[in-house]
């Protein structure tokens, strides 16, 4: 740990340490690229893994805060940086170091009106072009006059402004063009089946060739993180539910674990067992929609059905145990909500018997099928740097050869105590992400026949004060929700409201590399890239 | 559903109690009967209220049984939109052309809280309080998300409505309805 610490003091002198959860550097604005490029290619601290890119609005500045890691070390580094200039705050952009940051920095100028130098599109992404104000920052006017509901649609601008910085080094407006004028653009979505929700490709089209493909997001943005800010910590945790619906119980266990960590709360052995285990109940649930929805979207409606029915059994011992079929709200601070249903166990064991028969049928029916293997063979392709560069992690990323799973590289809950493989394939292409999550069905059953009746007896939670403070500090945990990493980030300033709180998604992630795998391939093509990445646009909006 | 549950909204069937035209109200009756057992419903879902939508509409729940099944991904071949899920400010002008551009006789059922109300993102700065705002709602089905067995219940509320309603002479010559500002506005 100390080795990172010489090696950044050595390279940049003028870096702030802090002390905090990971090591904490906090550096002049000018100097991110170069430390970024440092950090990213030196042979003993390889950061390539951006897993969270965070605005923040501190008061007298604005900044970001980047969470690095290493995928060879799986070390962590924290850098910020920021900017007093509110008026036109500007900084540099490291969307050529790690690609992810891309979108993630358009992300940021639409909440908190921060530009970043040298990143090619900044136009708005999630509001829409009219908005006025920055929603993010701490002196948001959210009179709803200001911006009323709209009833016209919104004007897509082919033409992104953006900053760039002059060979000089002189920093000046500039435009990038995203649609040539005689480019044939169409669109699909934001109402459209196969999108699996409100999202919105504009797609360039050479004949029935791709040539770019603009994601427009934004049509189910409920500002979730701006208003947990003003929510208590228990009441925070009903919004994540809401994230991404098809990994409930994964995210709410982030969002648990990070504030757990920050009271130093030891989570009774009974709790951690019971999470664990609705974690892959609710990953089976998840694979199987995706099966369900993939197979509809690619013309095998039957498998929807199919999908569909075994489903319902994961649904039905929730609602045993949580009372609900969807957004169960059941993990909480200190453990879980209730203690399972007598027939819980019963129920799980059953399902155990009955999956592996069950997936047998679905390969069969599906999996083996000309028309399926030809529409997913060879189509989408991502290489593992790319998947890194991406920050494409879950099934997408192991598809693509990259080890990239939480529950193996920090374990969290009793994921060090069971045997389980990761599924790791290496062809990246859209039949590997659906097959690594075919197997993944397999390998949370193995983990749940591990665990189903090993469950200790015990409390199901500790008793939590009503009005819970975390002390100051930036607090950051991850875990492996069904498409890729969750992470949860919590800024608190020591009192009852988190005053800031982001929720890094896998989705979003997902979303920016559609237009990486489909250039080049056919418009049919998409649908099954967007199938096989498998994303829910809530969980990208937030 | 016990039938004698099924009674709590009986001012759906006084509507029709001052009497009606007895040639023009039977023929009525017959395609009513007809309209209200074939309801298409667009295929529209925001969130979470949607993977409800689809399980009500797969193996266990299977809302062919009442004629519903007929889902459309276009809105100029659907009867009725359930708006499953939070609209947003984004979304709205999506959301309300969608519904411009369904045939009449149309109608709306908003499932679940962010639809009827906001739910619990109502503080948000990007999220409507209520569908209802910019387009009119027919059944309100709360939950958060409903089952999908209210969600039948709020479905079989609409085909009652549309039971009771008077096709010729009003349903086939209606106007558009006002929505909440519209009315609000005057």
């Amino acid at each position: 740990m100390g080795n990172i610490k010489e090696k950044i003091g050595s390279f940049l002198p003028e870096a702030v340490f802090e002390e905090g959860q990971y090591i904490t550097v906090s550096v002049p604005a000018d100097k991110v690229h170069a430390l970024a490029l440092y950090l990213r290619d030196d042979a003993d601290l390889r950061f390539d893994y951006l897993a969270n890119l965070t605005g923040m609005d501190w008061g007298e500045s604005l900044g970001v805060i980047y969470h690095l890691n290493s995928t060879t070390y799986n070390h962590w580094v924290i850098v910020k940086t920021s900017t007093t200039d509110k008026e036109n705050p500007l900084l540099y952009s490291v969307g050529d170091v790690w690609a992810t940051a891309l979108i993630n920095e358009r992300e940021i100028h639409d909440f908190y009106g921060i530009r970043f130098i040298n990143n090619p599109d900044m136009r708005h992404i999630f509001l829409r072009n009219d908005w006025k104000g920055f929603p993010f920052r701490k002196d948001y006017d959210t009179n709803p006059e200001i911006n009323p509901i709209p009833l016209e649609s919104d004007e897509y601008l082919d033409i992104a402004p953006c900053v760039k910085e002059t060979d000089n080094g002189k920093i000046e407006e500039s435009l990038n063009t995203i649609f040539e004028k005689d480019d044939y653009v169409i669109n699909i979505g934001p109402q459209h089946p196969a999108t699996h929700g409100v999202l919105h490709f504009r797609v360039a089209l050479d004949g029935e060739i791709i040539k770019k493909v603009d994601p427009n997001c934004g049509y189910i943005h409920r500002g979730i993180e701006k208003m947990c800010e003003s929510l208590t910590y228990p009441q925070t945790l009903h919004l994540t539910d809401r994230l991404d619906y098809l990994s409930a119980h994964n995210n709410r266990h982030a969002l648990c674990l990070c504030i757990e960590d920050a009271l130093q709360v030891e989570v009774p052995e009974r709790a951690k067992y019971i999470r664990t285990m609705m974690d892959e109940l609710m990953r089976i649930s998840s694979h199987l929609l995706f099966w369900s929805t993939c197979c509809m979207d690619l013309g095998a409606l039957t498998a929807f059905f199919y999908g569909f029915r075994d489903r319902e059994k994961i649904l039905d011992i929730f609602e045993e145990t949580c009372g609900a079929r969807m957004t169960m709200n059941y993990n909480t601070i200190g453990g879980v909500m209730a203690d399972i249903h007598p027939n819980f166990q019963k129920r799980v064991k059953e399902l155990i018997a009955y999956l592996p028969k069950a997936l047998k049928e679905y390969h069969t029916v599906f999996t083996g099928n000309v028309i399926a293997q030809q529409r997913m063979k060879g189509i989408g392709y991502l290489t593992k740097e790319d998947a890194i560069s991406y920050s494409v992690t879950g099934p997408s990323g192991r598809a693509s050869g990259w080890t990239c799973d939480v529950r193996k590289r920090t374990p969290y809950g009793v994921y060090d105590k069971v045997d389980f493989k990761e599924i790791i394939r290496t062809e990246g292409d859209a039949f590997a992400r659906y097959m690594v999550r075919m197997d993944e069905i397999m390998e949370s059953v193995h983990i749940l026949e591990q665990l189903v009746d090993n469950i200790p007896e015990g409390d199901y939670a500790v008793k939590m004060k009503p009005i819970i403070k975390l002390p100051e500090g930036t607090y950051f945990r991850q875990v492996e929700a069904c498409r890729g990493a969750f992470g949860v980030l919590i800024e608190s300033k020591g009192e009852k409201y988190p005053y800031r709180v982001k929720f890094s998604s896998p989705g979003l992630a997902l979303v920016n590399v559609v237009d990486l795998l489909s250039r080049k391939n056919k418009i049919a093509d998409l649908i099954s890239i967007g199938a096989s990445l498998d994303y829910v646009v809530p969980d990208i909006d937030r | 559903m016990k039938e004698e549950d099924f009674n709590e909204n009986e001012y759906i069937e006084q509507l029709r109690a001052a009497g009606t035209n007895v040639v023009v109200g039977k023929l009525d009756d017959l395609i009513n009967w007809g309209r209200s057992n074939s309801l298409w419903p667009l295929t529209f879902a925001t969130s979470c209220c949607g993977i409800e939508f689809m399980s009500a509409g797969a193996a266990r729940f299977d809302m062919a049984r009442f004629g519903f099944e007929v889902a459309r991904a276009s809105p100029r071949q659907a009867d009725v939109i359930v708006v499953a899920g939070t609209i947003v400010h984004k979304m709205a002008p999506v959301l309300k052309r969608l519904y411009d551009q369904m045939a009449e006789p149309k109608y709306v059922v908003a499932m679940g809280g962010c639809a009827i109300s906001g739910g619990p993102f109502k503080n948000s700065y990007h999220v409507l309080k209520g569908v209802e705002e910019i387009i009119p709602v027919d059944v309100y089905v709360p939950g958060c998300p409903p089952k999908p067995e209210a969600f039948f219940y709020g479905m079989m509320q609409l085909q009652r409505k549309i039971k009771a309603e008077q096709y010729f002479g009003v349903v086939n010559r209606k106007e558009a309805k006002p929505t909440k500002t519209q009315t609000e506005k005057k």
